[in-house]
């Protein structure tokens, strides 16, 4: 995208379900990048794109980890660009093992940086720049094994400083609290790489908690993170993170995240989950609906307002 | 007359690493361990410790144990939530993290960290989660505490990989960088100050892990057979004190009550 001007998206009809907006948005090749750190990561999409049977994606993010690690058992990536890829707190992702380590008999493409090298390649995508400069990456074995990472001289003092290439996804999900129907959203809590990830991508769908009036949005300007000029699709998908978690909305369903080390660490018991609450499903309402009551009631977020600021002139 | 609680080495690892935190320290917290050490020493000595986390969470007071850096507990309350390239640019590479965290698979005599593969890079026999941060927090932080346990599998001779750099470059993986230093890479950070083990305490001197500190009831012997080079003993070794009644009353009841990392 470096040197190329963008158009606004300015559709009067942006909102649409979830298999709307996978199957407008996403194609068999593109490089998909779902956001979210621990919090926000929109698994209505990848199970979605599961369902969908796309294939061949490249799949980025900082932290792939349990929504692109079922994304990597039903085959939707045929490569991974990445930093950091397991189960917080947890330990390793079986999928990713399966198809990364020396018995494998398919093998997914690895790309590998660090979290600051993943973040300068979103920082030079969404400031039309062709590469980022950081002081990082010497002595680590990550510049011997990726040759993206490479070495220039400031031109003003003469340090020698790595440098990573822009990253421009064709395909973006970012899921938010609240939005209007033309994609501004509002976001809070731990941002992940959200904003750098919707400037520096070709398309995005925006996921969100709630829709709201735009006056809403008006209302705190500052909590604006994403503007609609850049949005595709704005999906209305409540507890769309699950097993994640929606600051206000939802907490993070640990439990899940420390059963899933046994759920994914066997083939059989793998399938059986994504054939159940992946494949078995229409849609997010009815895996909503077989998570059950108690445990919604468990994660249901307790409320914690904090008071509205003065924007007056 | 008191008598010494009985403890895990879990739980001395916590405590002793805790004592390495002082109050005000602006702190790059990692989830497990390291996060245990760092809420007991705000709840002891250090109760105006700085904590970052990566996720971007700045200045938290987390009220449970988050099982992930990205918990929502570290969120409220906290004092400012900033993007992710605000915390490694701004707040890491700014120069602004006073103390940093880091254990992984494998270290050797140099502090060199493997958390990327066991095996070749190419062909792995196994695949670990890979550097997240690790490498920036290596090179930047001003200080480096390590929390790992040792074994003569994780305590190399040679790393498989080197994910966070330490004093000096040896790898298995074929690099130009082989034998240079910190000195020659410019790396802003000290590196890897203190290795907190279960077995013992470690320094770096003139670059080199160096025993420097023994726990009650461990030999030199056992540190040997669980070290894959002939680790160096200081000419003067201190021994660490077990960990209060106090302290394991806070990681036991308050702090990890479900015992995730203890």
């Amino acid at each position: 995208m470096f040197n190329e001007t963008r158009k606004p998206k300015l559709s009067a009809d942006k909102v649409c379900s979830m298999a709307e907006a996978v199957k407008d948005c996403v194609q068999s090749g593109d490089t998909l990048y779902i956001d979210g750190f621990t919090h926000l990561i929109c698994f209505a999409a990848g199970h979605e794109i599961i369902r969908q049977g796309i294939r061949n994606l490249t799949g980025a993010r900082l932290t792939p980890d349990l929504v692109y690690d079922q994304m990597i058992e039903a085959n939707c990536f045929s490569k991974m660009i990445f930093s950091w890829a397991g189960n917080p707190g947890v330990g390793s992702l079986h999928a990713v093992r399966r198809r990364s380590q020396k018995d494998s008999e398919s093998k997914i493409e690895m790309e590998e940086y660090s979290h600051f090298g993943m973040v300068g390649r979103l920082l030079a995508g969404s400031s039309g720049l062709p590469f980022w400069p950081l002081n990082n990456f010497k002595g680590s074995n990550l510049l011997d094994t990726n040759s993206k990472i490479k070495f220039i001289n400031c031109p003003y003092t003469g340090k020698e400083l790595a440098t990573v290439p822009a990253l421009n996804p064709d395909v973006a999900v970012i899921h938010c609290q609240r939005a209007d129907q033309e994609g501004n959203a509002q976001v809070w809590g731990l941002f992940g790489t959200q904003k750098e990830l919707a400037f520096a991508s070709k398309k995005i769908i925006l996921v969100t908690e709630e829709i709201v009036e735009g006056s809403v949005i008006r209302r705190d300007p500052n909590r604006t993170l994403i503007p609609g000029i850049l949005v595709d699709r704005v999906v209305h998908e409540p507890w769309g993170c699950h097993p994640s978690y929606v600051q206000g909305y939802y907490d993070r369903d640990n439990d899940f995240y420390v059963k899933w080390d046994e759920i994914s660490r066997d083939p059989e018991t793998y399938q059986d989950y994504l054939n159940e609450f992946v494949l078995g499903v229409k849609d997010r309402k009815q895996y909503q609906s077989k998570m059950g009551r108690k445990l919604l009631d468990k994660l249901q977020a307790k409320s914690r307002l904090c008071e509205g600021v003065d924007y007056g002139y | 007359m008191a008598t010494s609680p009985e403890y895990t080495p879990s739980e001395m690892m916590a405590a002793r690493a805790s004592q390495e935190l002082k109050d005000n320290e602006i702190v790059f917290v990692g989830i497990g361990l390291p996060n245990l050490a760092c809420n007991l020493a705000r709840q002891t000595h250090a109760p105006k410790l700085f904590m970052i986390y990566e996720s971007g969470a700045v200045g938290t007071i987390p009220t449970r144990l988050p099982v992930s850096i990205g918990d929502p507990t570290l969120v409220t309350d906290s004092l400012s939530i900033v993007s992710q390239s605000d915390i490694f640019q701004l707040y890491l590479q700014g120069g602004l993290i006073e103390v940093g965290f880091l254990g992984g698979a494998q270290i050797d005599r140099f502090g060199n960290i493997n958390s990327t593969v066991i095996g070749d890079y190419h062909n792995p026999k196994v695949r670990l989660p890979g550097s997240g941060g690790a490498c920036e927090i290596a090179i930047h932080s001003q200080r480096l505490l390590i929390m790992m346990r040792m074994g003569p599998r994780s305590f190399v001779e040679t790393c498989d990989y080197i994910t966070s750099p330490g004093h000096e470059q040896q790898s298995k993986v074929e690099s130009k960088n082989k034998g240079k230093t910190r000195k020659d890479f410019e790396h802003p950070g000290k590196g890897p100050t203190t290795v907190i083990t279960n077995l013992c305490v470690c320094e770096f001197l003139e670059g080199e892990m160096t025993v420097t500190e023994m726990y009650p009831g461990v030999t030199k012997e056992k540190i040997l057979e669980n070290c894959g080079w002939k680790i160096k003993f200081a000419d003067q070794l201190s021994m660490a004190k077990p960990p209060s009644t106090e302290t394991l009353r806070l990681l036991r009841e308050e702090l990890d009550p479900q015992k995730l990392y203890l």
